[in-house]
């Protein structure tokens, strides 16, 4: 690993000042950046440890439940509000990395996590993401794991968080602190699609710091369900994983969300579903058609098609949970 | 434990900490000299070689690790894991994948089980660490291994030390309450023999035996 400085300022403007800097990051858990330091994939100059800041807290606000952004991801999915208003969120939490990692990673490092694929983290192969104008090892590679949504030919890579898909499902508000004052922005904007700039994950500006996420109240806690599938059990990245959330009322569906992990360089929001569930009943027909509706824009690459299939079938399957039918 | 002493003193001087910063003085002004006109070598280099210096500084780091002290130096790319095993020779705590995937390094910060190997140690200043050496008491084993002897919890044994950290945590948290709840929240650690089925039997009866862990 590179050598780096190393500080730990104890308030939130020396943060801000020590990451004006491009070659500054801020580690929290560090389970994606010390790995990624490890690798030679990363190397900051400094890295700047926001853990004397006081962003550990969970609690209801007039905005509805706040998150900061130290929260621990094992605290939050085991946490009483969290549980109570938001199971599904829990339950992406409780989907994603292992019992050790979850000890560690925050609610802003989950997010913060790279975009990525195993072309990003070799750095023998060409990687857009990673050292931009090399082109995509993944567009002609191995791309099982990678995106079926919203690519480019610069890169194909996918966002490997679960917690980000059931706070995008959520309609989750992300909190920022720059040295001009703090700025509000959806979820489901916070993580951008690759373009012609895949080395940026996301709309964080060099100099901003998250500083938590809201989610708003909502009617989704009794049909909600995450649903992931992947190669093994446990510990193991999603090959599509689904957030299915229902608001169900005399047989009605009023409202639903719908998001989407493993298929996207950002976590997917299932719009064209939200809006055809919305009024229907939740049978078994209206969920196979909203899951087909959702796969419109679709596109495969050499050994990813089954995604074509599975991802379909996981929304349908998801939907069949949160409406109580499976 | 150990009674080998740590390579770097105690008080995080001397020996090593001013060899590495020697070594950087007498590079930075080779490379100063090498690069610049004579006028502007002596101040130029007594500028740089001070950055220099504070940039690769080791900086100190204390711990409890297994209810002892530990007053380090170290730097701080250094992980918890590497700590643990090449300044206090504490070797139970195993390096597997080296990249948080296999659960060898587990260790409590806190009492909460962590990646020891994606941790780095300047982050652990002033937090208490158990690793595997510091369970049993005397020559008393911990129940958890006590039950991977009975139940033959291994075979190469290399991820046992791993393991039995995070099987005590799991107990803990309250996840040791069926055989697909332990499977789950034991899955941070991988058993390459397949010992799984055994390590499984040694948690259900330490969890059914209702011993504090």
């Amino acid at each position: 690993m590179k050598q780096f400085q190393y500080i730990r300022p104890a308030s939130q403007a020396a943060v801000l000042d020590a990451i004006a800097k491009s070659g500054s990051k801020i580690i929290a858990g560090g389970t994606n950046l010390v790995d990624l330091m490890k690798k030679g994939v990363m190397s900051p100059d400094k890295l700047v440890d926001i853990n004397s800041l006081p962003l550990n807290t969970i609690n209801t606000s007039p905005k509805g439940l706040h998150i900061g952004a130290l929260v621990l991801n094992s605290v939050l999915s085991e946490n009483s509000l969290v549980l109570d208003k938001h199971p599904l969120l829990s339950m992406a939490l409780k989907a994603g990395a292992s019992p050790q990692l979850r000890n560690m990673a925050t609610v802003g490092g989950n997010m913060m996590q790279r975009t990525r694929c195993a072309y990003f983290y070799d750095t023998t192969m060409p990687c857009n993401k990673r050292t931009p104008g090399t082109g995509c090892g993944a567009m002609g590679g191995y791309n099982r794991m990678h995106a079926i949504f919203g690519s480019s030919p610069q890169c194909i890579a996918v966002h490997p968080s679960d917690m980000c898909v059931a706070l995008a499902a959520l309609g989750a508000t992300v909190t920022i602190a720059g040295k001009k004052g703090e700025r509000h922005i959806p979820f489901t904007e916070f993580h951008r699609l690759p373009g012609e700039h895949p080395e940026m994950d996301n709309h964080l500006a060099t100099g901003e710091m998250i500083l938590g996420v809201d989610i708003p109240d909502n009617n989704f806690a009794k049909n909600s369900y995450y649903l992931k599938v992947r190669d093994r059990q446990s510990y193991a990245f999603a090959l599509v994983s689904v957030a299915a959330a229902l608001d169900l009322r005399g047989g009605v569906i009023k409202e639903a969300r719908l998001a989407m992990g493993g298929v996207a360089h950002k976590p997917w929001r299932l719009f064209d579903a939200e809006k055809f569930l919305a009024g229907k009943a939740p049978t078994e027909e209206n969920f196979n058609k909203a899951a087909q509706l959702a796969m419109q824009s679709a596109k495969a690459y050499e050994y990813n098609a089954f995604k074509l299939k599975l991802a379909p079938a996981t929304i349908a399957e998801a939907l069949k949970h949160a409406g109580g039918l499976a | 434990m150990s009674d080998k002493k740590p390579i770097i003193p105690p008080n995080g001087e001397g020996i090593s900490n001013g060899t590495r910063r020697d070594f950087i003085k007498q590079t930075t002004v080779l490379t100063a000299v090498a690069m610049a006109p004579g006028t502007v070598v002596k101040a130029a280099s007594d500028h740089i070689d001070e950055q220099i210096a504070a940039v690769f500084e080791k900086m100190p780091l204390k711990m409890e690790v297994n209810g002892k002290l530990q007053n380090l130096s170290v730097e701080p790319r250094s992980t918890l894991l590497d700590i643990l095993r090449e300044q206090l020779d504490l070797t139970g705590t195993k390096k597997g994948c080296d990249h948080g995937q296999c659960g060898a390094c587990t260790v409590h910060v806190d009492g909460h089980r962590v990646n020891s190997c994606l941790t780095l140690g300047v982050m652990v200043n002033g937090k208490k660490i158990t690793t595997i050496e510091g369970l049993a008491k005397g020559d008393e084993l911990h129940p958890m291994q006590e039950a991977f002897l009975k139940h033959d919890g291994f075979q190469c044994g290399y991820c046992t030390p791993g393991q039995i950290m995070s099987a005590v945590a799991c107990i803990r948290e309250g996840h040791a309450n069926s055989e697909g709840e332990i499977r789950e929240y034991m899955s941070g650690n991988i058993c390459r023999c397949g010992a799984y089925p055994n390590i499984v039997n040694a948690i259900q009866e330490v969890k059914a035996g209702g011993q504090t862990v």
